[in-house]
């Protein structure tokens, strides 16, 4: 298709969706009964069930289904009941991928809320304030995919003799030492791809715990200076525990964000070099190794490490939105 | 950090009150501590380096192809040099460009109908979840609801057989004979996985309105249409506003959508690029370029609309 014929595409899909939305509104607006207004109720509700469910109900279920299913022939699916699971579980090289998604679920939340929280306290009522939170900020606008390849760069590896240019090895010349090659060597390299969702997510959590430390009672503050207590006790005693709810949403946010991570690794190393996690390996199994048994039921585990965290979530939302 | 007062973090309370006499020195540097030159420091370190990878590729991304191959890109200030070269390289189609004009048309062509539509099938639900009275109503909310936790990964799959291997006289929606090159596919894939947390937050906005508000309208002789249209969404724009931001990141953004529906010649800028380290990953004058177009357009939207952003905040990042 060329440029033209998509831009027509797109105006023509547009064009027919608001199309149809005007008609349902117009078609329906001069209900006013009971039965009417149930009438208007489906018509407002049923193009986002429909969807719904035809898009993520029935997938889900099915996906659960297949999970149960596999052998060696990918056209004739039998049923191996939890065969994919146990394979997940004990395969060695699925292990790895299992631990690499610990290290990713565990270190991503907790550094990045870590540093989000130090830059907010820092940067707080400081000159310039706004400037130095956009700077950490803008990294959440990047795709994973550009956020991958500005860190590629950095990364660069070229033999201790030649000139780098990859900025940190570069800085081990200047520092006299040999050059490292950040995403080859396992199982550092994992750490380094973290390295990449922390930039991204550290925005995040920088501007959540900042709107909430700003929030904490001025009086409160000057009552503790007054006291005498230093910055550093001020921050234990007073800022952390007021803002616990946000750490808390900030911390699970990330964490499910974490899980679902696919494009870094398949950018940076392409999953090679032992970096894969499972939303990668959810993906490589599907659609590279064509084993849609063992793919199926990745994704099942996802769904269910996602679920308590999740619900978790929403429920220290509600807290916050409550008070 | 120079305070006596630090010794044990258990028996802190009781020192605040305990050293509480040398008030103005205590004072003064707890304050030093928070806006000194050691924090001052701290800040600046790391916001240096939040700043200096993005600013290393943009500077190589201006530089000839040799000169970025050869040495870093800090030898610009010594060595200054710079050309539009890979720009032009990076857009171009032919073999030796890399095609990405193309795909910039692609991800504004699957961006807009994936961002406009989900948002008003969202808005118009929301409505019914909020004002409108029928039998099972909530029950039917907290049940779409919980489907936001479906992972996208968990889908994926059933969805891509039901596209290209539609149920009864339905049209294909993927595939290689499907209409619009897939583009309806895509648009519809995500609409789905936007649904269900638009829904939600925009009903939680809606219920903050005023229900007297309605209820007067209603009073007047309003139906629920000229409701809708006259009162409810001039007061949602700036929710709807914000949620529209990030869906158009999220979708701008999305790898794994775009990996598993789009066909080769609809492939938006993040398939194009991440094929293109694959493929020419030493080519870091194309890459870099590359990178920076992909950024353009979400950077100028976040700057431009930057005030809606922290209440869409928590809801971009907890979707898919």
């Amino acid at each position: 298709m060329s440029t033209p014929e998509k831009l027509l595409q797109m105006v023509i899909a547009i064009a027919i969706f608001y199309a149809v939305v005007a008609g349902i509104l117009l078609a329906t607006q001069f209900f006013k009964s009971k039965t009417g207004e149930r009438i208007q109720a489906a018509a407002f509700l049923l193009p986002s069930l429909a969807l719904i469910g035809l898009g993520l109900l029935y997938p889900a279920v099915l996906t659960a289904w297949q999970s149960l299913h596999g052998g060696s022939n990918i056209f004739v699916q039998e049923f191996v009941g939890l065969d994919n699971y146990k394979t997940l579980f004990t395969n060695s090289q699925e292990l790895e991928v299992l631990r690499n998604t610990l290290l990713w679920v565990v270190l991503t939340p907790i550094v990045s809320t870590g540093i989000g929280l130090v830059y907010a306290v820092l940067v707080d009522r400081a000159p310039f304030e706004k400037f130095y939170k956009a700077l950490l900020f803008l990294p959440m606008a990047i795709s994973m995919v550009g956020a991958s390849i500005i860190w590629k760069f950095m990364y660069d590896y070229k033999a201790g003799d030649q000139t780098q240019i990859g900025f940190l090895n570069q800085l081990l010349v200047w520092l006299h030492l040999d050059t490292y090659n950040f995403l080859l060597k396992d199982p550092w390299n994992t750490l380094f791809l973290i390295v990449i969702l922390v930039w991204i997510q550290a925005g995040f959590a920088m501007t959540l715990l900042s709107a909430s430390i700003k929030a904490i009672p001025e009086d409160m503050l000057e009552a503790a200076r007054l006291d005498g207590a230093s910055g550093f006790k001020i921050f234990r005693h007073i800022t952390v525990p007021s803002i616990r709810p946000t750490l808390i949403v900030v911390l699970t946010t990330i964490t499910i964000a974490t899980l679902k991570v696919f494009d870094i690794v398949q950018t940076a190393t392409g999953g090679n070099f032992n970096t894969s996690v499972l939303a990668y390996e959810f993906y490589r199994q599907n659609f590279v190794a064509n084993n849609q048994g063992l793919a199926t039921a990745i994704a099942v585990v996802i769904f269910l490490l996602v679920v308590p965290i999740v619900i978790y979530n929403i429920r220290q939302m509600r807290k916050l939105e409550a008070r | 950090m120079s305070t006596p007062a630090i010794t044990t973090e258990a028996a802190a309370e009781v020192e605040v009150a305990e050293t509480a006499a040398p008030r103005k020195s205590a004072s003064s540097a707890a304050k030093n501590s928070l806006t000194g030159w050691a924090a001052s420091l701290v800040a600046l370190v790391i916001a240096v380096l939040w700043t200096l990878p993005t600013f290393g590729l943009l500077l190589s991304s201006f530089r000839p192809e040799d000169q970025v191959k050869s040495d870093g890109w800090w030898n610009i200030f010594t060595h200054p040099s710079f050309t539009l070269k890979n720009y032009s390289d990076v857009l171009s189609g032919g073999s030796g460009g890399a095609g990405l004009g193309t795909s910039f048309v692609n991800s504004v062509v699957i961006t807009l109908p994936a961002v406009l539509i989900p948002i008003s099938l969202a808005t118009l639900a929301a409505y019914a979840f909020a004002w409108m009275k029928f039998k099972g109503r909530d029950t039917l909310f907290v049940a779409v609801f919980a489907l936001q936790i479906v992972p996208i990964q968990v889908t994926l799959v059933p969805l891509l057989t039901l596209y290209t291997q539609p149920p009864g006289f339905l049209p294909a929606l993927g595939g290689r004979d499907a209409p619009a090159g897939g583009l309806y596919g895509l648009w519809m894939s995500h609409t789905i996985f936007a649904l269900p947390l638009a829904i939600f937050l925009l009903h939680n906005f809606m219920r903050e309105i005023p229900g007297e508000l309605i209820e007067s309208a209603r009073v007047d002789g309003a139906g629920h249409v000229q409701i809708f249209t006259r009162i409810m969404l001039p007061l949602m724009a700036p929710a709807i506003a914000a949620f529209g931001i990030f869906q158009f990141l999220w979708v701008w953004n999305d790898l794994l959508v775009a990996k598993v529906f789009s066909s080769p010649q609809l492939q938006p800028m993040t398939v194009q690029l991440q094929l293109l380290v694959g493929e020419r990953g030493q080519d870091w004058q194309l890459l870099a370029s590359g990178a920076f177009v992909s950024l353009a357009l979400p950077l100028v939207v976040f700057l431009a609309l930057q005030r809606y952003f922290v209440r869409g905040l928590l809801a971009g990042s907890v979707k898919g």
